[in-house]
């Protein structure tokens, strides 16, 4: 059995030696929230969040999916203001980011995943770590991050659909959670699995469908150790909804949204390439480096420029598309002397 | 009580007005979302398509109903399929492509979705132009003859609707049985017309 067992004292018992820290600056906002009389959960979140570069709007605030979480967001480190790890160009409104969604397990439209996933369930959650690692096993997300303090990062995302948004993640990088497990020189690959909640989404249940569930994508290894590679559990330093992944997602920014991989259960650490579902499903349109490129042609979409959203039938924003999704200088180096139109 | 042919006519041209006025209905409230032509893109190509089943259907209704007024009504119904495939193609064009017309050709040449859907359109658009009643007397027999590529063009929005999907083929089930089922019929129909001409003889 690979479930551990749980420590004497839980994670979620321990405060965070930041937060501890931040103590005085924490009565303070307490002092503050009472004197104006409003002391609601969830409120001081929003305080801390002011340091960020994006909060959601206080309306629209997330609870945490269990009480541990909110220590975890306690202290989040804004993001810089300078590139890789931020940019200046103007953040996707939050309304947008979280009602725009492709999640095919939840439906196919757009609104499905935010409409659709009312049932779906983030807590308790396990991921499993697997395959070439000297220690696998199936680990509480909760321990899971808990060596790993949050930060913040202002990403683009290109779909291949031919969409773009700019949106702020909370999470933390996918190299530091690597490292932890310990890799085998055998790990050439990295495999990630999303869930697979047949009562919760409606599309995994959908006749028509032909995705042979559970989503599957893939990284190399050294691409998935690159410092942008980013494992986000929160956006507009709240927590992540159903639809966008929750609780834990991948994010690499360099290449089409579909390899951004949601609400994963499962790293797998392989020897050879694994099958990635788009891939599997229509490889011609689908490769499995999938790096933004508007100089190799996709047979559905044209690649060379993308829909800025959210759109104004009146002021569209259609914005050149840019090699590797303008993060060429951290990401080129990993594809020297490849074809990158072969290796799409 | 009988309605008299012009008020009907004048009825269901109100009808075929009624999705240009939903769609503008949702463009002011932006009820499209955050990529409104995509959304716009995918619902007047519905419309097209919906209506060109619609002009399908009215021929058999009329031999099942023994009613002309459905025939009366056919040219209307196939010109409003014809206005919203020309909105579909013109969305694609400007809010899609942004007027890019260099883009065009290779866009015809590199996705097989598109160069169906235009050469619907191209049929659409021929059987338009020859719709008015002095084109009709003008082309005699051969009037019929063109005007059956309507099935081509039918058949072809199925197929430009089955490529643009990308993995739920609900709506292509859906709206290709229909197509399946009045080609059916007019097979059908065919064959026993044939069959009982040959029993006579």
């Amino acid at each position: 059995m690979l479930v551990k067992k749980p420590a004497d004292i839980q994670p979620s018992e321990i405060t965070p030696e930041s937060v501890y820290r931040r103590r005085r600056e924490f009565l303070r906002t307490g002092a503050t929230l009472l004197g104006g009389g409003a002391l609601l959960p969830g409120l001081a979140l929003a305080q801390q969040g002011d340091a960020l570069k994006a909060a959601a709007p206080a309306d629209l605030a997330r609870t945490p999916p269990a009480p541990w979480w909110e220590g975890k967001f306690a202290a989040i480190e804004p993001a810089p203001s300078s590139e890789p790890f931020f940019t200046s160009e103007a953040l996707t409104p939050y309304r947008d980011v979280i009602r725009y969604n492709n999640f095919y397990e939840f439906g196919m439209n757009k609104s499905d995943p935010s409409n659709r996933s009312g049932d779906f369930r983030v807590d308790p959650w396990s991921v499993e770590i697997a395959g070439e690692v000297a220690r696998p096993g199936r680990y509480h997300l909760e321990d899971i991050l808990k060596p790993h303090a949050l930060e913040e990062r202002v990403y683009r995302l290109r779909c291949v659909e031919a969409w773009s948004m700019v949106i702020p993640w909370i999470g933390f990088p996918l190299a530091d959670l690597i490292k932890r497990f310990e890799p085998t020189g055998n790990a050439r690959y990295v495999e990630f699995e999303t869930v697979v909640q047949r009562d919760s989404m409606p599309g995994v249940r959908s006749p028509f469908s032909i995705i042979d569930w559970p989503y599957r994508e893939g990284l190399r290894i050294d691409e998935a150790m690159n410092e942008l590679s980013f494992l986000a559990v929160g956006l507009y330093g709240s927590y992540l909804p159903a639809q966008n992944g929750a609780p834990i997602r991948l994010v690499v920014p360099w290449k089409y949204g579909f390899k951004s991989i949601k609400s994963i259960v499962r790293i797998h650490f392989r020897k050879t390439q694994p099958n990635t579902s788009w891939n599997d499903l229509q490889a011609n349109e689908y490769g499995f480096y999938a790096n933004v490129n508007p100089e190799v042609h996709h047979p559905r979409w044209r690649q060379d420029t993308e829909r800025r959203l959210p759109q104004n039938l009146f002021s569209r924003r259609v914005i050149p598309t840019r090699l590797f999704n303008g993060y060429g200088e951290q990401v080129a180096h990993l594809y020297q002397g490849m074809d990158l139109a072969r290796h799409y | 009580m009988t309605i008299p042919p012009g008020a009907a006519k004048l009825a269901v041209f109100a009808l075929g007005l009624v999705p240009l006025a939903l769609l503008l209905a949702q463009i002011i409230r932006s009820d499209f979302g955050p990529d409104p032509a995509q959304e716009l893109a995918g619902s007047t190509g519905e419309w097209s398509l919906r209506l060109l089943l619609a002009t399908l259907c009215l021929t058999p209704l009329r031999q099942l109903t023994g009613k002309v007024f459905f025939v009366r009504i056919r040219r209307m119904v196939g010109l409003f399929a014809l206005f919203y495939a020309s909105l579909h193609a013109f969305v694609w064009l400007s809010l899609l492509l942004g007027f890019r017309w260099h883009a065009i050709g290779e866009e015809l040449l590199e996705r097989p979705y598109v160069t169906v859907g235009f050469a619907s359109l191209l049929i659409l658009v021929a059987l338009g132009i020859t719709s008015p009643k002095a084109m009709v007397r003008r082309m005699g027999r051969n009037w019929k003859r063109l005007h059956r590529l309507v099935y081509v063009a039918a058949i072809l929005a199925i197929v430009h609707l089955a490529w643009v999907s990308r993995t739920d083929f609900g709506e292509t089930v859906f709206h290709g049985s229909i197509l399946a089922l009045l080609l059916g019929y007019r097979l059908w129909r065919r064959f026993a017309r044939t069959a009982g001409q040959a029993a006579r003889r």
